[in-house]
């Protein structure tokens, strides 16, 4: 178990790349009660988003200079989509059964991968992302990737700016008013359709910083990389307590350290040994979900809704 | 003078189903008016479309010299017309000065705000000694007066109360009655919708009874009160 730091360093830093991207869910379902299925895609997108900015970048630039370019890039890709897929196919289906923005969410899904699939140059196969030169930052009793520090310093400063953006901003009450109740919203003068634009746009903002760092921590991008990474995402929204923020990232670095652990030592456990390993961890990651769901379905940070008098 | 509202054969639909088959009442300023009826009279259908929830199949509805009937929701309270909904609708999750605060959403005054928030807590001292308290904890005798101070915030010119009494204890009734008859003394106008009619009539300037979708019997709070047919069909005398 001499390797424990270094698992947990790890479980944390996946956990926080999940939580990050758990927060589009949990702030959609929040205020439309919608699952959006492609909210994977937005977070891909993100990704290539990043990519091109580097690719037009002069060659030879230097990644520190070319970061910020690149995040901002993949914000507006993301961004824009999301916008655009709340504007034309989620809000015409507002009001209808809620089958149907769900069936809707999972074919725009589909669209936007084969959409890159088809349309991105070379993008059949997975492309190589930007990675920091260098060897590993040694802390110790475990070391990080260099690609890393951004998914670290990034991560709780998103959630901290979430938080009081939330809790303090006119627009951040005005949302917590939406999502507990949009008609009686409505009677205190907020426009409901504006909030939910700025929910999708601000969860797309968060997939795309993820997407950054998930860029800078595989060192590759790939038009599937939103479909594993879109359905842990949601493990951690649902393991969090769907529509609580704070729920979204403790349920992602549950979900991460979990996921580390499962894969670093259930093959010691006597009788599990070919259970173990990576090939095993999303199984792991699943296990968890369902037994949530069975044990405690409005998850850890999630209230029952008992609120309404 | 013209009045501050004025409802003109009005007609609401929910699919093909008619809520409301075409009624015509108006509100004059500094008035109480009560719509009386029973469960499925179209009376909360029709504050709904007032306050631009649902839109009006036909007819027309003017508001302080303005026509309503394409104004979305959320722009209708910077009008001058604020609704507490029926079931009372406040923000469960927070708290009596958070959702006061929501209740002066469009406002910018913030001293005005801060002013009229102490005036709630006058108002409902109950709400005062509660403020920190998350909304969804109250009574729903509370939770009335919480819904009122908020329809209140926004200083509207009607204010509309839909079912104040639902569900309360007689003294919490009072009490509520009982402001809407001080709110009157201070000049605000309000449309009173009531299942209770004896005690929606006997505050009432006009009141008008809805059956299945109509007004059926128009008259002075006085009036109806002592109707034959009001009498035996909703105080419940034979």
């Amino acid at each position: 178990m001499n390797d424990l730091p270094q698992q947990l360093a790890n479980g944390l830093l996946l956990g926080a790349l999940y939580g990050l991207i758990a927060i589009g869910y949990t702030m959609v379902y929040g205020i439309v009660q919608l699952i959006n299925f492609a909210h994977g895609e937005i977070f891909m997108i993100g990704g290539f988003g990043a990519l091109t900015a580097f690719l037009i970048l002069p060659t030879g630039t230097s990644l520190l200079i070319a970061l910020p370019v690149m995040i901002l890039m993949a914000m507006a890709c993301s961004v824009l989509v999301a916008m655009g897929a709340e504007r034309f196919a989620y809000r015409p289906l507002r009001g209808a059964p809620r089958l149907a923005p769900l069936i809707t969410a999972i074919g725009l899904s589909i669209a936007l991968q084969q959409a890159i699939w088809a349309f991105y140059p070379d993008a059949k196969k997975a492309r190589p992302f930007p990675e920091f030169e260098g060897p590993r930052f040694d802390l110790g009793a475990f070391t990080i990737g260099r690609g890393d520090l951004f998914l670290l310093i990034a991560a709780p400063v998103c959630m901290i700016a979430l938080g009081v953006f939330v809790s303090k901003t006119r627009t951040g009450r005005a949302m917590q008013a939406t999502s507990q109740d949009p008609d009686t919203a409505k009677l205190m003068g907020i426009n409901t359709d504006r909030i939910i634009v700025t929910a999708f746009a601000i969860g797309a903002a968060f997939a795309a910083i993820a997407a950054v760092a998930h860029g800078l921590r595989y060192g590759n991008v790939d038009f599937r990389m939103g479909f594993i990474a879109g359905l842990k995402a949601f493990t951690a929204a649902v393991l969090g307590g769907i529509g609580n923020i704070y729920g979204a990232m403790i349920g992602g670095l549950v979900l991460g350290l979990a996921e580390a652990m499962a894969t670093a030592y259930i093959e010691n456990i006597p009788g599990m040994s070919q259970l173990g390993g990576g090939a095993w961890k999303d199984v792991w990651a699943f296990v968890l979900l369902i037994l949530v769901l069975l044990l405690r379905p409005q998850g850890l940070l999630g209230q029952r809704v008992a609120d309404r008098a | 003078m013209t009045a501050l509202l004025e409802v003109e054969d009005l007609k609401v639909a929910y699919g093909k189903i008619e809520a409301v088959k075409g009624i015509s009442f108006s509100v004059e300023a500094g008035q109480i008016v009560t719509l009386i009826g029973t469960n499925g009279a179209g009376k909360t259908t029709t504050l709904r479309t007032l306050s631009g929830l649902l839109k009006p199949a036909a007819g027309h509805i003017t508001f302080d010299g303005k026509p309503l009937g394409a104004v979305p929701a959320h722009k209708i309270v910077a009008l001058g017309l604020a609704h507490s909904p029926e079931g009372r609708h406040i923000f469960p999750r927070l708290t009596i000065t958070e959702n006061l605060q929501l209740g002066a959403f469009l406002r910018t005054d913030k001293a005005g705000i801060e002013k009229d928030i102490q005036r709630a807590y006058e108002l409902f001292p109950i709400l005062g000694e509660r403020r920190k308290q998350a909304a969804g904890t109250l009574s729903g005798g509370e939770q009335q007066m919480l819904a009122m101070g908020r329809a209140l915030m926004s200083q509207p010119k009607l204010l509309m109360l839909d079912e104040p009494s639902m569900g309360l204890s007689p003294i919490m009734m009072q009490k509520i009655m009982q402001t809407i008859v001080e709110l009157k003394a201070e000049g605000t106008t309000i449309l009173l919708v009531e299942q209770n009619a004896q005690a929606a009539l006997s505050l009432a300037d006009q009141g008008h009874v809805m059956e299945i979708g109509k007004i059926v019997l128009s008259g002075s709070g006085d009036d109806l009160l002592h109707d034959e047919s009001v009498r035996k069909a909703y105080l419940g005398e034979d």
